[in-house]
C-alpha cells in the first residue's frame, strides 16, 4: 500500500474522513442490534416467510413426519390460491361444518368494539367516583377493584366457565337464591349459559354465551382503565375546576367540559391497546365457549388455532393466519389514524 | 401526554363533584351512603369469583361438584391443596415437576429476551442509524401479532429438528462446559486479583452452577428415544421467544427513552464510549424496567397454554396451564372442583402477588409503550 501524504491539501480539499469512521456510530448500533436481530431473523422472520409458501401449499400431517418406509418426508404440493379460495368460500372440509370466515370476522370486530365502549366506560366513572373528595375507604376499593387485573388470564377464564356452568355453576345458584327471595322457581335458572342456541333476545343474531364471556370480560377489563383514568384524573389541576365553578358551570357541566377532554390524551393509548388485546384474546373465548354453539363464538385467533391444534390443517391454517396479518395491519392503521385525529382535535 | 407515573402534585385531587361550597368540603351524609354503596356493589362483583373460588379450594366434604353456592367454606379443610400437590392430574406427575417445568419455560424465556432485548432496544432508544425505522415498525407489527398468527410455521419447521440421544448429550455438554468454564475461569480470576465483589461472585457462581447443572442432567439422562425440540420444552421456549423478544424490545426501548440524555451527554465530553455509556449509565438506570420487562416475560410464560399444548406430548413436559386446562370443563371428567379451585389459586398466587408489589411501575410501562411509536 503506498502511504498517502494527506498533509498537501489540493485546493477545496476538505479533510477526508474515512468511511470507516464515518460509520462508527452507526456500526455500534448494528453491533447493539446484531443478538436480536439473529435471533429475531431465525425464530420470527423465517417463519412468517415460510407461513406465506405454506398457504400456498396442502401442507398436512404427512409432510410432517416422516413416512415409515423410506424415511423421506413427503414433501408438500403447491396448491396456489386453494387455501385461499377454500377460506372465503368457507369450504375448509367436512370435520369444520360450522367454518365461517365472514361471519367469525364480524363477530370478532363486534366483540371488541363491545368490550371496549364497556371496558372505557366504567373504568372512567369508576376512576371519577373514586375521585371525589371526602370519599371514605378509597385505598380500600382500588386495592380490591385492582384483583381481576392482577389474576392471570388462564385462571380467570377456567374460573368463569365453571361459574356459567349450567349445573353446578355458581351464577345459576346464586340467581336461584335471589330468585327465591321473589318467589321465582329454582327451575327457571336452569340456564345453558355456554349451550344454549337460540338467542336471548329476539332480533339480536347474538347467542347466550356472547353475553356470558361478555360478562367475563368487562369484569377482566375495566379495572385497567380504571388505574389509567385515575392516574390522568389526579394531574388535571383543581383551579381549572375552581374557575368553572365561578363561571357557574354545573358538576355534569365540568365533567363534560374539563375532566372528559382532559382524560382523552391518556385514555386515547389506552383504548388502542385495549382494542388489540380484545381482538387478539384467545383465552376467554377459546376457555368459556370453545367457539360454540355451532362455532358462533369464534374468533379469528380460536378458529386459527383450532383449524392446526384439532385439524392438522398447516397449509390452511397458514393461510387463514396470512389473513389474520392482514386484518391486524388495518385494524392497527385504522386506530393509530383514529387516534391522530382524536389527537389533533385537542389543539 | 399524561402519564400516571408521574407523582403528582397533593393539590390535584378533585374529582367530578368537587366544587361546590369551598375546597376541601366534606360529602353530606345521604352522599356519602350513596357513594359507599356503589362502591361496595362493584366490590361485591369483583370479589364473587374470588370468593367463590377460594371458599371452594378450602371446602372439606369431598364432593365432586358443589350443589349449592357456598362462600364460606363448609368443613374447612386444606386437603384438595395436599392433594393437587400429590397428583393433580390423572397424569403420574406432582405438582412441584408441573411448577418446574413452567417455571424453567417462563424464567429461561423472559430471561433471555430481556437480555438480547435491552441491548436493541438502546440501539433504537439512542442510536440513529439507517433502517432504524422500517426495523423498529416491523417489530411492532410482530408484537400486533398474537402467538397463534405464525403457529403452523413455528410447528412445521421446530418439527423437523430431531436428532439421536446422543448429539443432544454432546450439546449438553458442551454448553454446560462453556459455561462452567467460563463460570470457574471467572472465579479465578477475581480471586487472583483479589477483587472480591457480591455481584461478581453471584454472576460467576450461578454460570458456574447452570453449567453443572447441564452436563449433570447431559450425564444422567438415560432415554433411548430420538431427541424432538418441537416435542420438548426447549422448543416451546424457542416459540415464545419470538413473541417475547419483540415485546421486550418495544417495552424496554419505551423506558429508555425516559431516561434523560443530559446523564449520556455529561458522560460524552468525559469522553465515555457508547460501550460505557451502555454498561454504566443505561443499564444501572433501567434495572426496574429491566425487573418489570422481566416480570411481564414470566407471567405470560407461567400461563401460556396454546404453545404448548399444541407442541408438548410428553406427560412429563406438561406445563401447570395444560394440566388446569385438563381439570376444567370437558375434560375435567371425575376431577372434583374443589381440586380445580386449589390448583388454579396456587397457579395464580406468586404471579399475582408480584404484579401487586410492581404494580405502579407495570401500569406506568404499559400505557408508555402505547404512547411512544
Amino acid at each position: 500500500m503506498a502511504s498517502v501524504d494527506r498533509t498537501i491539501k489540493r485546493p477545496g480539499q476538505i479533510d477526508e474522513v474515512s468511511f470507516w469512521d464515518r460509520t462508527k456510530r452507526a456500526r455500534s448500533a448494528y453491533l447493539y442490534l446484531l443478538p436480536a436481530i439473529i435471533i429475531m431473523s431465525i425464530i420470527t422472520f423465517t417463519p412468517i416467510l415460510y407461513q406465506f409458501y405454506m398457504s400456498f401449499t396442502d401442507f398436512g400431517a404427512r409432510s410432517l413426519n416422516p413416512s415409515p418406509t423410506n424415511k423421506a418426508y413427503l414433501e408438500p404440493e403447491w396448491i396456489g390460491l386453494e387455501n385461499y379460495r377454500k377460506i372465503v368460500t368457507n369450504e375448509v372440509g367436512a370435520k369444520l361444518p360450522n367454518f365461517n370466515f365472514f361471519r367469525t370476522l364480524g363477530f370478532n370486530l363486534w366483540w371488541t368494539f363491545s368490550n371496549v365502549i364497556f371496558h372505557v366506560s366504567i373504568g372512567v366513572v369508576v376512576a371519577v367516583i373514586l375521585n371525589i373528595e371526602g370519599l371514605r375507604f378509597k385505598r380500600l376499593y382500588r386495592a380490591i377493584y385492582i384483583l381481576p387485573m392482577v389474576l392471570p388470564q388462564l385462571v380467570i377464564a377456567t374460573v368463569w366457565k365453571n361459574m356459567f356452568d349450567g349445573e353446578y355453576g355458581a351464577i345459576n345458584q346464586a340467581l336461584k337464591l335471589g330468585g327465591g327471595l321473589f318467589g321465582i322457581a329454582p327451575e327457571t335458572f336452569n340456564i345453558r349459559w355456554l349451550q344454549q342456541i337460540p338467542d336471548p333476545i329476539p332480533g339480536v343474531p347474538l347467542p347466550l354465551s356472547y353475553f356470558a364471556m361478555l360478562i367475563t370480560n368487562i369484569w377482566l377489563g375495566w379495572p385497567f382503565m380504571t388505574l389509567v383514568a385515575t392516574g390522568a384524573l389526579q394531574s388535571i389541576p383543581k383551579e381549572l375546576y375552581e374557575a368553572a365553578e365561578i363561571d357557574g358551570a354545573t358538576p355534569l357541566q365540568q365533567f363534560w367540559k374539563i375532566t372528559l377532554p382532559l382524560l382523552r390524551p391518556a385514555m386515547v393509548p389506552a383504548t388502542i391497546l385495549g382494542i388489540i388485546t380484545t381482538f387478539n384474546l384467545f383465552h376467554i373465548i377459546y376457555f368459556i365457549s370453545e367457539g360454540g354453539p355451532l362455532g358462533r363464538t369464534e374468533i379469528l385467533v380460536t378458529q386459527a388455532y383450532k383449524l392446526i391444534n384439532g385439524n392438522q390443517l398447516y397449509g390452511l391454517g397458514a393461510a387463514f393466519s396470512v389473513f389474520m396479518f392482514v386484518i391486524l395491519g388495518l385494524l392497527s392503521a385504522a386506530t393509530a389514524r383514529v387516534s391522530r385525529v382524536a389527537e389533533a382535535y385537542d389543539d | 401526554m399524561t402519564n400516571p407515573s408521574i407523582p403528582k402534585p397533593a393539590t390535584a385531587r378533585k374529582g367530578l363533584f368537587a366544587s361546590g361550597r369551598g375546597s376541601g368540603r366534606q360529602l353530606t351524609i345521604g352522599q356519602q351512603l350513596l357513594l359507599q354503596l356503589m362502591c361496595l356493589l362493584i366490590a361485591v362483583t369483583v370479589l364473587f369469583p374470588i370468593v367463590w373460588i377460594v371458599s371452594m379450594s378450602l371446602d372439606g366434604r369431598n364432593i365432586s361438584r358443589p350443589t349449592s353456592l357456598e362462600l364460606i367454606p363448609p368443613e374447612p379443610s386444606i386437603n384438595a391443596y395436599r392433594e393437587v400437590i400429590r397428583n393433580p392430574t390423572a397424569n403420574p406427575v406432582t405438582f412441584w415437576e408441573l411448577a418446574g417445568n413452567s417455571f424453567s419455560l417462563a424464567a429461561g424465556v423472559s430471561f433471555f429476551s430481556v437480555m438480547v432485548g435491552v441491548t436493541a432496544a438502546y440501539a433504537f432508544s439512542r442510536f440513529n442509524f439507517t433502517g432504524r425505522k422500517i426495523l423498529f415498525l416491523s417489530v411492532g407489527f410482530i408484537l400486533l401479532m398474537p402467538g397463534i398468527a405464525t403457529l403452523a410455521p413455528l410447528f412445521a419447521m421446530l418439527s423437523r429438528v430431531s436428532f439421536g440421544f446422543e448429539v443432544l448429550r454432546i450439546l449438553y455438554y458442551i454448553f454446560g462446559g462453556v459455561l462452567a468454564v467460563g463460570g470457574a475461569y471467572m472465579l479465578y480470576s477475581r480471586f487472583r486479583d483479589d477483587e472480591i465483589t457480591a455481584n461478581g461472585m453471584i454472576i460467576a457462581l450461578v454460570c458456574l452452577g447452570i453449567g453443572l447443572l447441564f452436563i449433570y442432567t447431559g450425564a444422567t439422562a438415560t432415554t433411548t428415544r430420538n431427541f424432538k425440540l418441537r416435542d420438548s420444552l426447549y422448543g416451546v421456549g424457542f416459540a415464545m421467544i419470538s413473541g417475547a423478544l419483540p415485546f421486550a424490545i418495544w417495552n424496554l426501548k419505551g423506558y429508555l427513552d425516559t431516561i434523560p440524555k443530559e446523564l449520556e451527554e455529561a458522560a460524552i465530553i468525559d469522553g465515555a464510549s457508547p460501550n460505557q455509556i451502555f454498561f454504566r449509565i443505561i443499564l444501572p438506570l433501567a434495572t426496574p424496567a429491566l425487573a418489570v420487562t422481566a416480570f411481564l416475560g414470566f407471567m405470560s410464560g407461567w400461563t401460556e397454554f396454546a404453545l404448548s399444548w399444541q407442541f408438548l406430548t410428553q406427560p412429563k413436559d406438561f406445563t401447570l396451564a395444560m394440566s388446569l386446562w385438563n381439570m376444567t370443563g370437558q375434560y375435567a371428567g371425575s376431577v372434583p372442583w374443589s381440586k380445580f379451585a386449589a390448583m388454579s389459586l396456587m397457579i395464580s398466587f406468586p404471579v399475582s402477588v408480584v404484579y401487586l408489589l410492581l404494580q405502579k411501575y407495570i401500569i406506568g410501562g404499559l400505557t408508555l409503550g402505547g404512547v411512544k411509536g
